[in-house]
């Protein structure tokens, strides 16, 4: 804490026969510290060490700090560009959703709905496609309903490929026949792959025996059943924490044996196949005609018939990368097409005009704040410091009084049946049968916010006008300059410092308000932080929310540079 | 403000006092007569009282007292008859405010502050400002006081009742207060906050103020930055703030109560705990630093050489100087903390329900004016909160020698 000790104290013991040496060198050599060592060498250290205690002092806040606060900050900004939950619901629909052209007239055929039906399938089973209904449905709404209402189809698809196989041969209907056909050697990076993709579907871990390996030759011979049946016997041994050797697989199993017997190779395979169970598979293949021959497109269709129109894979294609600008798009009342970036429709137009609306009733605001503000600040600054004090306590007072208070108090006044309606009533000012609409509107807001941000304004200027010397004005006076003139040329040049401080710092408060504009502003007198913490609650779209703040607080944070230019952030003052 | 006495010159009563004070009292005429639906009617007769003020203020210079005294009743009695007490009150309040002016007006006492060169409209500008003022000071505060007042309401509105204007015993009750103290609606979000306040402002003020100790040394590296990151819970908006928090919280939560086997109840208050915390930070430094500002550094050095370790020199010479800003600043963290809504909003559930939160809920819900009567004791703490912060800062001037005039 103080340089004279370290550098005389700390430094280590004094050497004998010292003051000969130093003297003998100070006249050739460099300057030496009492302990030998060059002076410049010393003083290097001790400041280091100054340095190393200072962090060390501030190390704790700044972590914590770091931690708390700056983090959530930008957790926040990820959230506004995350979107990897289409990719982690339907990895392999995403995949084969690329070799699709979206610009084209046609939805997407089977190649991309028989990977859709066992993502599909397996997310339902992790009640996750309602999540992924619900993001997708904030871009294009219904599609929500269309992944709920698919989602409680899927079972049946698969039912109707069960019941032709089990008709075929009732081994289909045993667990032992699945699991002995399809375990084998060879399969653990086919496991380790199906795990990653569990994991990155339910966001938890999948770790514990399985107790199935998929064979290699199964794997290649009977790919779409192979996958299905891994997947089912991840989810049945680590999530239903059952034995999969004795569970029946799911109705997808048998789906996708179905949809491997649509392909004459498999069937090719399967005949030269001579391994367990190859009786039932042969009599399966040879009967393959008396399985559904729907597509997996027509399925999907019957079951609700968005899943062909065009408009709903462009959506789903779009919002299939990881990471988006769909969000921010969104908050700026754009939309992605797929012939680039568009503007919404025009009934959903409503950030653009809320940002507007915010922007404006701030600058109202802190408008008014100068206004009410500077009068106030001058005669504080220029009454005797006593008198100045006591009053001072009539700012410091609301300054110090909780927000609920004073929102409370303002709907006492504002509103209908309120005590201003009142006494201009009574006064016969105002007509009983139309009452000034005071609250649930943009006035209240204004009305209100600016009682709340005054004493935000009243401080800065009043501790700006306290530096600027009296005799100024007393001297423009003299040399003949008029009232007006003195104040305008002399005296506010010297306050506006104090003018800028304030009027940032309220203008950066009142941008982000939300209690007061939920509380008196109605719906014509929200701010963008009400549908923030709308998005937040009560919609759950988080993304939009996360970039809504994160626009805002750009914006904040530009003013805040300015505010640190314009006066310095070690200038802040409390309490006057 | 010249000290020097000038006599003021008594103004001519039949070309000032008495025009002007005919036209004031003119208007509250207006306005009473406006209630009875005639208003001119109202200023004439308002005028003519105005007049005979002005008359009996220039005539009995003397007996100023008296005269106010009796023109207060008169006025209050003419209200008491006509309307009822009430009325009254106004009365006697019309009466105090012309009887001033009248007096006002009449020994020239509008001039008393304005240098004796001033024109008069200078004068009349000097005036006007004045009221200005005085008009924005009553904008400050008097949203406040009907809050009070209605805190004392026997009914459940949020307006007043005629009871309560005519100042009758049944019109008040302390109803709402019995409502405040004595449901747990009411009474488990203030334990909350209770719990929630203190804890917060421990930890910012002692992570702050070592913190605040290290920024003002001389050499800091990253002053700036470091000053930038710790400042932001204030900078960013509540409603931000609110939001990064919940994505990081809510899954922090989760973890702690999953991983590491924590009680659930004892995760919620954490959250909260170290999310007021992060905001209650900026306000410990600024306060802090501005005290250490002032800082003699040679009485560390003193204290040194004297033999004291760095421990010893903190907590006998440097704490008991900063103590004032320490404790200002702890109380700006705990003020910030026990008012604080959105962040409770969005990270806490509904067992850390903090008394702004049950006031923000029955506010948009409009339940009961038993919120009045929590303000009420709200505006009663935040009074002891700045009485003891203004003390504190006087008492850190005194001792750094900056006292005050």
């Amino acid at each position: 804490m103080s340089n004279v000790t370290d550098a005389t104290t700390g430094a280590g013991e004094p050497m004998p026969g010292d003051n000969g040496t130093r003297t003998a060198k100070t006249e050739n050599g460099p300057v030496m510290a009492a302990d030998g060592r060059p002076l410049k060498q010393t003083l290097r250290r001790t400041l280091r060490r100054e340095k190393m205690r200072a962090l060390l002092l501030i190390a704790p806040l700044l972590i914590f700090v770091v931690v708390t606060f700056i983090v959530p900050i930008l957790s926040m900004l990820f959230r506004s560009v995350e979107n990897d939950i289409v990719q982690n619901t339907m990895p392999e629909t995403v995949q084969a959703l690329r070799a699709w052209d979206e610009q084209g007239t046609e939805p997407p055929g089977d190649e991309v709905f028989v990977p859709l039906y066992f993502d599909l399938f397996k997310a339902s089973e992790a009640k996750e496609h309602t999540k992924l209904g619900s993001r997708l449905n904030y871009e294009q709404p219904g599609l929500s309903s269309m992944f709920r209402g698919t989602g409680r189809d899927l079972d049946d698809m698969g039912e109707e490929f069960q019941d032709v196989f089990e008709e075929i041969d009732p081994a289909f209907e045993t667990a032992a026949f699945w699991h002995e056909l399809l375990s084998g050697a060879g399969g653990e990076a086919l496991l380790k792959e199906r795990r990653d993709l569990y994991e990155a579907l339910t966001g938890e871990e999948m770790r514990g025996d399985v107790g199935f390996t998929p064979s290699t030759e199964m794997a290649e011979m009977l790919p779409w059943t192979t996958k299905a049946y891994t997947d089912f016997a991840i989810w049945t041994a680590i999530e239903e924490e059952d034995v999969v050797a004795e569970e029946e697989p799911w109705e997808a199993v048998y789906a996708a044996l179905g949809q491997d017997l649509r392909s004459p190779d498999t069937v090719a395979a399967i005949e030269a196949y001579s391994g367990p169970w190859s009786t039932t598979l042969k009599a399966a293949a040879e009967n393959r005609d008396q399985l559904p021959q729907d597509s997996f497109r027509e399925m999907f269709v019957a079951s609700d018939k968005d899943w062909g129109s065009l408009e709903a894979w462009r959506t789903i294609s779009l919002y299939s990368p990881p990471v988006t600008a769909g969000y921010f798009l969104n908050s700026v009342d754009l939309t992605k097409t797929v012939d680039g970036i568009a503007a919404r429709p025009e009934t959903q137009q409503i950030y653009l005009t809320l940002f507007q609306r915010t922007l404006i009733m701030s600058l109202i605001i802190t408008g008014s704040c100068i206004l009410l503000g500077y009068p106030v600040a001058w005669l504080l600054a220029n009454l005797p410091l006593r008198t100045a004090n006591v009053l001072m306590i009539l700012v410091l007072l609301p300054f110090w009084t909780s927000l609920l208070v004073r929102t409370s108090a303002w709907k006492v006044l504002l509103q209908q049946q309120g005590i201003i309606n009142e006494i201009l009533v009574w006064l016969g000012f105002v007509d009983d049968a139309n009452r000034l609409i005071l609250m649930n509107n943009a006035t209240g807001t204004v009305i209100a916010m600016t009682h709340i941000l005054l004493p935000f304004m009243i401080l800065p200027l009043y501790s700006v006008m306290k530096t600027v010397p009296p005799s100024y004005l007393r001297a423009a006076k003299s040399l003949g300059a008029t009232n007006w003139t003195a104040f305008w040329r002399v005296y506010f040049p010297q306050s506006v410092p104090g003018i800028g401080a304030g009027s940032i710092l309220v203008f950066i408060l009142s941008i982000g308000y939300y209690i007061t504009p939920e509380i008196v502003g109605g719906t014509s007198g929200v701010f963008i932080s009400n549908r923030i913490a709308y998005h937040i609650s009560s919609s759950l779209n988080w993304g939009l929310a996360a970039a809504l703040g994160s626009i805002l607080l750009i914006v904040v944070l530009a003013l805040y540079w300015c505010y640190d230019r314009i006066v310095g952030i070690d200038n802040v003052k409390l309490g006057g | 403000m010249s000290n020097l006495t000038v006599d003021i010159p008594r103004p001519p009563l039949n070309g000032f006092t008495l025009p002007l004070m005919a036209v004031f009292a003119g208007c509250f005429g207006f306005v009473v007569g406006n209630v009875f639906a005639q208003p001119l009617i109202g200023f004439l007769i308002g005028a003519v009282v105005g007049a005979g003020v002005a008359l009996l203020a220039h005539n009995l210079p003397r007996s100023r007292r008296n005269v106010r005294l009796g023109l207060i009743a008169i006025f209050g009695l003419i209200g008491l008859i006509l309307v009822g007490p009430g009325a009254m009150v106004a009365g006697l309040l019309i009466g105090a405010v012309l009887s001033w002016a009248a007096y006002w007006l009449d020994s020239g006492a509008y001039r008393s502050r304005v240098p004796i060169y001033y024109t008069a409209g200078q004068t009349l500008w000097h005036n006007s400002f004045l009221f200005i003022c005085g008009l924005v000071f009553f904008f400050l505060i008097a949203p406040l006081l009907p809050v009070m007042w209605l805190s004392f309401n026997a009914q459940n509105f949020f307006t007043f009742t005629p009871e309560m204007l005519n100042f009758q015993a049944e019109g008040y009750s302390l109803k709402h207060y019995r409502d405040f103290l004595g449901t747990e609606e009411w009474m488990v979000p203030l334990k909350n906050s209770l719990i929630i306040a203190p804890f917060a402002t421990f930890i910012s003020v002692s992570l702050g103020t070592l913190a605040a100790i290290g920024l003002s040394q001389s050499h800091v590296p990253g002053r700036q930055a470091i000053m930038a990151i710790l400042i932001s819970p204030m900078i960013v908006p509540l409603i931000i703030s609110a939001t990064g928090m919940f994505f990081f919280y809510a899954p922090l939560g989760n973890w702690l109560e999953a991983t590491l086997g924590l009680n659930r109840s004892f995760v919620g208050y954490l959250k909260v705990i170290l999310a007021h915390a992060a905001l209650g930070v900026p306000f410990v430094i600024i306060t802090v630093t501005a005290t250490l500002v002032g800082f003699d550094k040679s009485l560390t050095r003193a204290s040194a050489n004297m033999g004291a370790d760095p421990v010893t020199t903190f907590f006998r010479v440097q704490m008991p100087l900063i103590l004032p800003g320490v404790i200002s600043g702890g109380l700006f963290a705990f003020i910030t903390s026990f008012d604080e809504v959105v962040v409770v909003l969005f990270v806490g559930s509904a067992q850390q329900q903090t008394l702004p939160w049950q006031m923000f809920t029955g506010l948009r819900e409009q339940i009961s004016p038993t919120i009045l009567a929590a303000a009420t004791i709200l505006v009663t703490v935040s009074i002891c909160l700045l009485t003891t912060v203004e003390l504190l800062r006087r008492r850190s001037e005194r001792l750094r020698g900056l006292s005050p005039g």
